[in-house]
Order: structure tokens, then sequence, then C-alpha cells
């Protein structure tokens, strides 16, 4: 116990000592990780977007030229409810398909009472019920006449899975470098205090303290470095993502009709990140700032 | 306490040590002497394991230093107290607080060390010094709480570097009076040094290395003709009018 406190007094010490690096270097640290949280807010968000979609995996949207008449779209819906793996098939007209864009639209649905024309296409909505038919429902789709276009929307859920793992993979990249950078700062920082105390920490040695023992400050020197930078980096993204997300949140929703993640919710994962990281990276920068220093 | 058994040690393009063969018994006191980079330091390091041998075995208090593991050296130091030339106190602390360091880094219980420190500094004639901070004292003084430091401990082996490389004559010889009260409580001495006089005058044993080789080992005389390092050689062999003149100079151009 009293060890315990000898080490942590250290610490405290060191670190008022050494403050201008001390202070530098929870400031670089702070912005790597708010580098990281960036990254980790867009793979959040893709990630429950992609979730979200996934449940319209089960309809496929075939639009129709203008000059298709209701009886030709009602020949697709007769065939399509004869296929294997539809539940249903029904015939959406250009103005309901209005009136859906504009109930997403919400509050700015007035914007669309501009446009002369509807521009949105009549279709024929198929829903699935085996999602592993939907392949070849669409290509069966495809060969009627008088269509725009089959919208598939596995192919958007494809590509936003793909893009969560594209994130999710130059985020492990990144954080990997990110990590190296913030422990070789940590560790120089500490290396200045560790040179400072150079003469105490031979003593130490020859005396017989434990390597541990002189380890003990600066290693929570480095945590404290590290800690201090998670709570920094943490705070800022709270306030900032919080903000982001009172102003465009609404938006998003309306356009990609899936909330953007709650900041509680996020900030409280990223709570055990950070805090993880920044311990991990603080103990590694001291232990590495030491290890020549102790092998003698 | 002390046995090298053909122990050799190189550094990339110098020869440490070769092939020494030593024994060193409890209670002994013995000078380690010889010109310099014969490899005085270098068998001092090896029997705190500050450094380890490429070939051979050390013994030290029945403990194989060659095999012993990163973890088990503290204790090793331990057992040894250790003086250097350069004194190497902490200036930011007092003289009690620097003895008292010495403890307080092995996690003695406060009770023994509000005792032993004292005893220590008594022991050495600087307990009035107690409240001193490094840079108030004389050389003699500091050198005094440097082995206050490296006997609080009670250790079984007292190493001291060159003690009184940065001491004149005078203040030198106070010193070896305490390292052999210290020797005669039971402490086993080990001293490098290049004081001849001193050697001679104390009438130990005498290692004598040169080259990395022990060329010589006896009691009694430093054996060599010239002075070879330092100036408390001419200990003793000037006359205390000429020695109070060169004691000056010593002082002005000696040290920092
Ligand atoms: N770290 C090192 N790297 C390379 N060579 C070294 C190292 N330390 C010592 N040596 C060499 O080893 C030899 C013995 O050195 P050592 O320090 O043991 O001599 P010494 O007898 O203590 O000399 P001095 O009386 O000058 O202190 C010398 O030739 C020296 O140059
Ligand atoms: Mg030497």
């Amino acid at each position: 116990m009293k060890t315990f406190f000898y080490t942590l007094k250290q610490a405290f010490i060191q670190f008022g000592r050494n403050r201008s690096m001390s202070l530098i270097s929870i400031f670089a640290i702070t912005c790597m990780l708010l580098i990281l949280s960036l990254f980790f807010i867009m793979f959040i968000n893709v990630n429950a977007a992609a979730e979200s979609v996934k449940g319209d995996y089960n309809s496929i949207e075939i639009f129709l030229l203008d000059e298709t008449t209701p009886e030709q779209a009602d020949v697709m819906v007769q065939d399509m409810k004869q296929q294997k793996g539809v539940s249903d098939a029904f015939y959406k007209t250009k103005d309901e398909a209005m009136a859906e864009f504009k109930a997403r639209w919400g509050d700015n649905g007035y914007l669309l009472d501009g446009l002369a024309d509807n521009p949105l296409p009549n279709s024929v909505v198929v829903m699935i019920s085996d999602l592993e038919q939907a392949d070849a429902l669409a290509a069966h789709a495809e060969e009627y006449e008088g269509i725009e276009d089959v919208k598939y929307y596995k192919s958007t859920v494809d590509k936003l899975l793909k893009a969560t793992k594209f994130i999710q993979i130059s985020a492990v990249i990144l954080m990997i470098f990110l990590i190296i950078v913030s422990i070789i700062v940590v560790s120089n920082t500490i290396k200045l205090t560790v040179f400072n105390r150079s003469e105490e920490i031979s003593i130490m040695k020859y005396v017989g303290a434990t390597n541990w023992f002189i380890r003990g400050p600066f290693l929570i020197e480095g945590i404290l470095i590290g800690v201090l930078s998670a709570v920094l980096a943490l705070a800022i993204t709270y306030l900032l993502y919080g903000q982001i997300v009172d102003i465009i949140g609404d938006q998003v929703y309306q356009m990609l009709s899936t909330p953007m993640v709650p900041v509680g919710f996020l900030i409280y994962n990223f709570a055990w990140i950070f805090l993880a990281l920044g311990v991990s990276i603080g103990s590694c920068g001291s232990i590495i700032s030491m290890r020549k220093f102790l092998n003698a | 306490m002390i046995e090298f058994d053909h122990v050799t040690k190189r550094y990339k393009s110098n020869v440490g040590l070769d092939d020494v063969s030593v024994k060193i018994d409890e209670g002994d006191f013995v000078f380690l002497v010889g010109p310099s980079g014969a490899g005085k330091s270098t068998f001092v390091k090896l029997i705190l394991r500050e450094l380890v041998a490429d070939r051979g075995t050390i013994t030290v208090k029945g403990k194989n230093v060659t095999k012993m593991s990163a973890r088990e050296v503290p204790k090793l130091r331990r057992n040894i107290g250790i003086v250097f030339q350069d004194f190497r106190l902490l200036p930011k602390k007092t003289v009690y607080e620097n003895v008292a360091f010495a403890m307080e880094i092995i996690h003695k219980p406060r009770k023994a060390i509000k005792k032993h420190v004292p005893q220590a500094l008594t022991m050495m004639g600087i307990a009035d010094k107690a409240k001193k901070y490094p840079d108030e004292l004389s050389a003699g003084e500091q050198q005094r709480v440097a082995i206050a430091r490296a006997i609080v401990n009670r250790p079984k082996i007292l190493i001291a570097d060159e003690p009184t490389g940065n001491l004149d004559p005078d203040t030198a010889w106070e010193i070896m009076q305490l390292l052999n009260q210290i020797n005669q409580l039971g402490t086993t001495i080990v001293m490098v040094t290049h004081a001849k006089d001193i050697v001679d005058k104390m009438e130990k044993r005498v290692i004598a290395i040169e080259k990395g080789r022990i060329v010589r080992d006896e009691k009694g005389m430093y054996g060599y003709k010239e002075a070879l390092a330092d100036s408390t050689n001419m200990f003793d062999t000037i006359a205390v009018k000429k020695r109070d003149t060169f004691r000056a100079g010593f002082r002005r151009g000696g040290r920092k």
C-alpha cells in the first residue's frame, strides 16, 4: 500500500515536471483518437443503415415505362403471384409513389409540390417470401415488356455491406497505425522523464530496487497521459457528434429512412474502447521507453 | 564470499577480463589495483551483475551470478553496498533522505528506517549534517553520506570503485579509517584504487590486474612504482607544508 502511494505520488510529480511534453503528447494522442472516432462513427452509422435496409431485401420493384397500361401491369402482377417464393405482388401508381415520397420527406414535403410533373414512374411491387429466389425473380422480371428498370434492394444492401467492410478494414489499418504512432509519442515523452531521473534510477538499481518498482511511476505517468487523452477525445466526440445529430439527424432520417446512431449509445461504447486504448498506449509507451534503461 | 572461476568478459574489441580465477573470503579487505583500462571496473560490474560474463562462473554469497535470472538481480544487490568515486548522491534530497532512500525503495518498514539511518550517519560521523543538502557538504562529507547509504541496509559485501579518487589525502585517509571500521564489523570489502600510499599503509590483500589478467595477488604493497592516476598517491610522501600548498591547488583544479 505504501509502495502504491509512493508510485502514484512519483507519477504525478513526474507528470508535473514534464508538463509541457505531457500536454503535447496528450494533444497528439487526443487527435489520433479523434481521427479514430471519426472512422468508428462512420462505421457504426453505415452499419446501422445497412441493418435497417436489410428489411427491404424482401421486395423487388419493377418500374414501368409511362406508356405501359395498368392492364399490362396487372398481367405482370398475376404472373409474379404464380412464381415460386412470392408472397404478394401489387400495382403502385406514380401518385401513390409520390405520396409515400412526400411522407418520407416530412415537413419538407411541400418542396415537392413545386414540381410540375410527377417524375416518379408507376411500378409493380413484388414481395418475396423466399430470399433464395430473389435473384431468379429479379432476372425473370427483367424479361417483361414495357419496363424501365428492376430495382432489387439486395444490390443496395450489398453495396452498403461492402462499404461497411471497407470502412472496417481501413479503420483497423488506421487504428494500428495510430496506435503505433501514439505509443512512440508516449514513449518519447516518458524517455524524457526517465532521462531526468536517470541518476536516481541508477542508484535505485544499485541498491536493489526491482524493475517493476522502478517502472511503476513511469507506467502510471504513461497511463495518465493515455487516460487523459481518452477522456478528452471522448468529450470532444460527444459534443461534436451530439451537434451533428442535432443538425443533420432529421435530414439523414428523411433521406435514408434510417436514424443516426444516438450520441448516448455511441459514447457509452466509445468510452470502453478509448479507455482501453489509452491505458494500453500509455503502458506500452512507458515500458518501451524504459526497456533499454533497465536491461543492465 | 566472492569467487571467480575462469571468468572471461570481452567487449566488442577490448578485453575486459581474461580467464580470471580468484576467491575472496568473508571478512576480507581486498584492494584491486592496476593501470587504467586493466579491467578493475569490469571485475566490479561482474560481481554486481551489471555485466554478464562470457565464460566461467562467478559466485557471490553462494549464488551463481552468471546463471542468475534478471528477476534475482535486485536480491543480489541488496546484499552488496556500493560506493563510487563521484558519490552519486541525489542533489534534491537531504543527507537523511539520501540514506533513507536506499531503505525505502526496498520496502523497509518506516520504523527500521527511523532507527538505522541515524545509526549509519552517526557511524560515518555526519549525524549533524542530516538536514543538509549534498551541495552544502565537502567532498569528504559527501562520500561519507554515500558510504552511509551503502551500508544502511547492512550488506555483507561493500564494493568501492575508487572511493578516494576525488578526495584530498587527509580526507581520503579518514574515509579509509571508516571503511576499515566497517570491515571490522564483518563486511567484506573490495576496493578499486590507484592510491599507492593508501594501499601500502593499509597492508591488506592486493590483487593486481593488467590487461584483464590477475598478475599478482598478495598481502601488502601496491606494487607499482609510479603514481598511476590520481593525486592521492602522493599521500604521506609530501611534507606537511608542501601538502597544504598542493591541497589548495588540488581543490582549485581537481573538483568542479
Ligand atoms: N562498455 C564498454 N564497451 C567497450 N569497451 C569497454 C567498455 N567498458 C570497458 N571497456 C574496455 O574494457 C577494458 C577494461 O575496462 P575497465 O573499465 O574495467 O578498466 P579499469 O581497470 O576500471 O580502468 P580505470 O582505472 O581507468 O577505471 C578497457 O580497455 C576498456 O576500454
Ligand atoms: Mg574503472
